[in-house]
């Protein structure tokens, strides 16, 4: 058993090795007419594939296996224990009160360049959890969502401009803005589904970020807009990094409220209709549920937060060219709603400041972090497609004991 | 702006439209077969070139003729994609053949960003001069300025591939289990059809046709780069969705409207918006159209 899978992987790891052998070991440059070999890259590649076709073949063994109810003496006592930590009142409240003061302390104790690399992440944070709307709830995959978030920091920048407007009151307006835009979007992609939905939002994306690209009478072209005012408290003079502690707190706010928006949303009349509308669109229908209506609001109240984003990103940044706005953006997004499991707004926080917060940290490693980026990703559905930390239904709990009082619980 | 400039635009839209046709045929094929879009076919392309390009390097020394080096390199070329396709095809896609279809588009995704960073770190970030491999044809010397050598041979390969492909698809046994899986995967399977080599077989064909367009398009425009496969390979995206994703001849045909369209509209119009022709066509055509021109007009299933 064991002689078969070693020589199994052996197959593998000689299989890659011829495969990579020309890019892996050959250089050819044609600039100066010289031809590299890299014998070493060969070796490496034999022992790095195979360890990894080792690895690749049992977690998959594993997760056949794993497909059977668990009846592992030590899991259903960890199983019990989260039980009891998570419904604990004390202990959830406690939890949240270490995460507060965390969240509220971060900023005075950590140095600039921290807090700036952070204000960052949080801006996906609420993009993240913005899309999730979209995606996690109503199950539209939007592959253009980025240009709601070039939306909202060019209106704030050249209304800036034009009129010299107070960022506080850019940040509804960015808003507003973003949230016309998505009903304009969401408009031809009413008839469509699934994978033609998707191309439909991603030429969107497209258009939207070339036309700013080229219309340089109005956006400035390529070379973008400089010098836009970072956002201030009349009369208070604030320095550099007292204004990126306001951005900080800022965002917190703003992500705070979009996620209290989602957790309404959940709940309501209109986020149950858009739950029903991902699981079925058919079936849905079926229920007098008025799709066209459902999706429209899927699409915009996405594109609203996103809009409101990027207001605080092109304050934060003062300056915005198209360069900041690819589809790879997008796709970073739509990676950091799949990777924290959709729908799960814990899921997604934690995605986002992952995905950007790591890559600053590994810095060293900065010419692989693409390289691994994309491997994880493949990883990740291939292994733990539900995400992180996959989202939780609402269901309701009934044992003999309470079955007197129907208590309602979130598990 | 007389019938040259006319002329020489034509030319330009249909060598567009052959090169995006020969990499949307492999979009268009693994979506009929599937259901997925292969998000690294594009690179599946580039690693093409690039393989085209290593091997003609050390070819380079030992003075073989022109046509030889070209024949063995794209040979070789078309060989190593196909084993990419393959290799993809089993590491990222069919663990999660019976996963979400976000899933898998995601493993895509991941898949591109993967190829690509893996070319850039074992190659050059640089743009790199493509060989000139292609020699030019005496009688093409008049009208060079409409008319180069590169674009005909691309056009005569193009209309070969496609040829050769509807024959196999037609009559051959391979192609109608193809055909089989397309229709419905599990009744093929019940009908003894091995599912699974049918699949490996599709992303063979396309990889290989990928690797093709990769090493003709690369000799046209004369340079390479490890980015050249995500552009290329979002429009071919775009054509055979154009036509009607999972059907051929309407991969071929959204290929040449797509081609014809950014010509016309980058001679006529502006070329700097170039790009966003391709895509105002994609969403006017899915808008009035949502299966594509010659997609099949039943109910899409959710």
């Amino acid at each position: 058993m064991i002689k078969d899978r070693l020589l199994k992987s052996l197959y593998v790891s000689l299989w890659l090795t011829v495969l990579t052998f020309p890019v892996m070991v050959i250089r050819v440059n044609t600039i100066e007419d010289t031809v590299t070999w890299r014998w070493g890259n060969l070796l490496l590649i034999l022992i790095g594939s195979y360890v990894f076709s080792l690895i690749w073949n049992y977690a998959l063994e594993r997760q056949e296996r794993g497909k059977k109810v668990k009846t592992n003496k030590l899991s259903i006592k960890i199983k019990e224990i989260k039980a009891t930590v998570s419904q604990s009142r004390p202990m959830k409240i406690s939890g949240l009160a270490a995460v507060l003061a965390a969240v509220f302390l971060f900023p005075f104790l950590t140095s600039f360049y921290q807090m700036s690399i952070m204000n960052t992440a949080l801006m996906y944070v609420m993009l993240g959890l913005g899309l999730n709307i979209t995606i996690g709830l109503g199950g539209i995959l939007n592959l253009g969502y980025i240009a709601f978030f070039m939306v909202g920091s060019y209106s704030y920048a050249l209304l800036n401009q034009a009129i010299g407007l107070n960022f506080w009151i850019a940040l509804p307006i960015g808003g507003l803005v973003a949230l016309i835009f998505g009903i304009i979007v969401a408009v031809p992609v009413l008839r469509l589904r699934g994978d033609y939905l998707a191309i439909v939002t991603l030429a969107f994306g497209e258009i939207m970020r070339i036309v700013v690209e080229n219309w340089s009478s109005l956006t400035g072209g390529p070379s973008g807009i400089r010098s836009i005012p970072r956002p201030a408290i009349p009369g208070v003079d604030l320095n550099l990094i007292d204004t990126a502690k306001l951005v900080y707190f800022i965002m917190i706010v703003l992500a705070a409220f979009t996620i209290l928006i989602t957790l309404r949303l959940k709940d309501s009349r209109i986020g149950r209709a858009l739950i029903a509308m991902r699981e079925d669109e058919i079936a849905c229908q079926s229920m007098g549920i008025n799709i066209t209506k459902v999706k429209v609001i899927a699409f915009a109240l996405g594109a609203v937060f996103a809009g409101v984003a990027g207001v605080v990103f092109a304050a934060n940044t003062t300056f915005i060219n198209p360069a900041s706005f690819t589809l790879w953006e997008s796709v970073l997004v739509l990676c950091i709603v799949v990777l924290g499991g959709m729908g799960s707004i814990p899921g997604v926080i934690f995605a986002a400041l992952v995905l950007k917060l790591m890559p600053e940290y590994l810095r060293a490693f900065s010419e692989y972090r693409m390289l691994v980026f994309g491997a994880v990703l493949v990883i990740m559905m291939v292994f733990k497609p539900g995400g992180l930390i996959p989202e939780k239904r609402k269901h309701y709990n009934f044992t003999n004991k309470d079955a007197a009082d129907f208590e309602e619980e979130d598990v | 702006m007389g019938f040259d400039y006319f002329f020489k635009l034509f030319i330009g839209g249909l060598t567009k439209g052959s090169i995006y046709a020969l990499i949307a045929i492999g979009y268009t094929m693994v979506y009929g077969i599937i259901g997925l879009i292969n998000f690294a076919h594009g690179e599946v392309y580039m690693i093409g070139a690039f393989t085209a390009l290593i091997v003609a390097g050390i070819l380079s020394v030992l003075n073989l003729p022109m046509f030889a080096v070209l024949m063995i390199a794209v040979v070789i070329a078309m060989i190593f994609s196909a084993g990419y396709g393959f290799t993809l095809e089993k590491i990222a896609y069919k663990p999660l053949r019976n996963a979400p279809r976000l899933s898998a588009l995601i493993s895509a995704i991941g898949m591109s960003i993967f190829l690509q960073n893996y070319v850039l770190l074992a190659q050059t970030s640089n743009f790199l001069p493509y060989p000139d491999m292609i020699p030019d044809f005496a009688f093409l010397e008049p009208i060079k300025q409409t008319l180069r050598t590169t674009q005909l041979i691309i056009l005569v390969v193009t209309a070969i591939v496609m040829i050769l492909l509807t024959l196999l698809i037609k009559f051959t046994k391979i192609g109608k289990a193809m055909r089989a899986t397309s229709q419905d995967r599990v009744m093929a399977m019940l009908t003894g059809v091995n599912v699974n080599r049918v699949i490996s077989v599709t992303f063979v064909i396309g990889s290989s046709i990928a690797a093709l367009g990769g090493v003709l398009i690369c000799s046209h425009t004369g340079r390479t780069h490890f980015y050249i496969g995500f552009l290329v390979g979002i429009k071919a995206f775009v054509a055979a969705v154009l036509g009607g994703i999972g059907s051929i001849p309407g991969a071929v045909l959204g290929s040449f409207v797509l081609g014809f369209t950014e010509s016309f509209g980058a001679g006529y119009i502006s070329s700097d918006y170039e790009d966003v022709f391709a895509f105002v066509i994609l969403i006017l055509i899915l808008t009035f159209r949502p299966d594509g021109i010659l997609g099949k007009s039943t109910k899409q299933k959710a």
